[in-house]
């Protein structure tokens, strides 16, 4: 289990002043699926790289499994079994695909099973897996790599920071197989950042961030109603809006 | 040959016992072993120190090894290679240079290879140069290449200096006519105070020749890079030149690709880049569980690959 207490994260701005990006966040992220939603530039992403370790925290503590794991380096949080998969998958000039899926599992896989990860995130593994992971790669093709990538370490946590941002709707439908998948051979928690009404459907707990903390937490079926009924609300206000 | 020296011809020319094929192997500046085939004659140069290698015309598929290997501390030579490669022939040649000093004084190699590619030949060339022992003497190496393209003819030349080489100048000079075609692939590391220039000069005087120079360097702790690549469209031609360098620690690079357009159908491009690692890379193969300096490695190893 993982688990957040009053964390906070202040950044300086360009203009020199200090903003408070997440505001005492608490949370207790059990084994299943968690969706953290919210609007953009509520702090949902800055909280994914505070777990994976790419930001330190101002303040506060993070447990993995009643460990506190707070002052570990990337690299160890990933030892103890935190994967993330990035919103905007980074290139490599030389690095292949198979190096790369081969470099998350940590030992030299054959290509059958390093395919095996990319045929899961809907690409056609034989033309893929000896390209190198470079600016020829559309960014969604990066995308169902990177998610790959997070499927081949197979740990106890996976964090995917808006992993269908760029991916069409047939391998949409793909992704949300591979989630279930994971949910259902691995085990552990797999976290989510989304803003895709399917993908919330699929989660045993949503958790809403907004302005930097956390607006609502709770099972999806107590707060998708709300949250979906919010945004028709919006909807409304701007279609009277137009009709005016 | 002892074991060093067997050593340092495998990693040169990956040659572990004899190879098939037309061979010479230059060890510590006298001629150590030579075989040659029906196609492929090597003779000593008249007059100079060096070689020529003559490939029948039509030739195909033959793979011919020419490495040169210095164990002996304080020893330089220079040598002249000229590799007459017959009309419509393709074969691959594979050179390379290994010095090994474990003495006080300066072992060098310099070689000055001339290569006439026939019309419509098709060569590949491949030339890795290592350095490698604890001795205060210097490793250095400075190779000439010069490479003239006969009608239709095409030349790939790829040309690897990984390590140990503490100092090098290395100059390419080619000629392409008609329809020609040369592409060059060097890939660079420089480490502790060494210092490596490479000097292209492509002219691509013929109707429809072609060039593509393409450099990738890395260059560590406080040595020093210094790529000069200049391409001259004197006809209907394309040129591209791309230096690509990774810089480390107190190095410095510089790169200063040049084209020249003296015809009006002359395309030609340059690029040129120079930058640290990403630190998104580093932090991306660190959540896959790598250190930072196990990241550094493979992001290095797969840029030189």
């Amino acid at each position: 289990m993982l688990e957040l207490k009053n964390i906070c994260f202040s950044a300086e701005t360009e203009d020199g002043n200090e903003k408070q990006i997440l505001k005492d966040v608490n949370l207790k992220i059990d084994d299943g699926f968690v969706v953290i939603t919210g609007p953009n530039g509520g702090g949902k992403s800055t909280l994914a790289k505070i777990i994976a370790g790419i930001i330190t925290p101002t303040s506060g503590q993070i447990l993995l499994d009643g460990k506190d794991i707070t002052n570990l380096s990337i690299t160890e949080r990933s030892n103890q079994g935190i994967s993330f998969a990035f919103q905007q998958p980074v290139r490599f000039k030389g690095i292949t695909v198979y190096d790369l899926i081969s470099l998350a599992a940590g030992e030299e896989i054959d290509i059958t099973k390093a395919c095996g990860y990319l045929s899961q995130v809907g690409l056609c593994a034989r033309d893929y897996i000896n390209r190198e992971v470079n600016a020829s790669l559309s960014g969604g093709e990066l995308k169902r790599i990177e998610i790959a990538t997070v499927l081949a370490r197979s740990t106890k946590v996976s964090i995917f920071d808006e992993p269908e941002a760029g991916i069409d709707l047939w391998s949409f439908n793909s992704l949300i197989k591979v989630f279930e998948k994971m949910h259902n051979t691995l085990g552990g928690s797999i976290i989510i950042i989304s803003h895709q009404e399917r993908i919330l459907n699929i989660a045993d707990k949503v958790v809403v961030i907004a302005n930097g903390s956390v607006k609502d937490e709770g099972k999806k079926d107590d707060i998708l109603p709300s949250l979906l009924h919010a945004a028709d609300a919006a909807c409304k206000v701007l279609t009277d809006a137009l009709e005016v | 040959m002892n074991n060093t020296e067997k050593e340092l011809l495998k990693m040169i020319a990956d040659i572990d016992g004899t190879p098939s094929g037309a061979f010479n192997i230059r060890a510590n500046g006298a001629l150590s072993a030579r075989h040659i085939t029906e196609n492929v004659d090597i003779k000593e140069k008249a007059g100079v120190s060096g070689i020529e290698i003559i490939i029948k015309p039509n030739t195909v598929g033959e793979k011919i090894h020419i490495p040169v290997i210095i164990s002996q501390s304080g020893l330089t030579e220079m040598v002249y290679n000229d590799f007459i490669i017959g009309d419509n022939c393709d074969v691959e040649i594979v050179a390379g240079c290994g010095i090994h000093n474990c003495g006080s004084e300066e072992s060098r190699h310099d070689g000055i290879h001339t290569f006439f590619v026939g019309k419509n030949a098709k060569v590949k060339y491949v030339e890795k140069h290592v350095g490698e022992g604890d001795g205060e003497g210097g490793k250095n190496m400075n190779p000439t290449t010069v490479i003239n393209i006969d009608d239709g003819g095409y030349m790939e030349m790829e040309t690897t200096q990984i390590k140990g080489i503490d100092s090098t100048k290395r100059i390419t000079k080619a000629r392409l006519s008609d329809n020609a075609t040369l592409i060059v692939k060097e890939k660079l590391m420089t480490h502790g105070s060494q210092y490596a220039e490479t000097d292209f000069t492509v002219d691509l005087d013929g109707e429809n020749s072609s060039a593509n120079v393409i450099s990738r360097s890395v260059a560590k702790d406080r040595s020093n890079q210094l790529f000069v690549s200049r391409i001259n469209g004197n006809n209907v031609c394309t040129g591209h030149t791309e230096c690509d360098a990774i810089i480390m620690d107190d190095a410095h690079v510089s790169a200063l690709p040049q084209i020249t357009a003296n015809h009006i159908d002359a395309a030609l491009i340059h690029e040129a880049a120079i930058g640290k690692i990403a630190g998104e890379q580093l932090i991306k193969l660190m959540t896959l569980g790598l250190s930072e300096q196990q990241a550094e490695e493979q992001i290095v190893n797969g840029f030189l690959k």
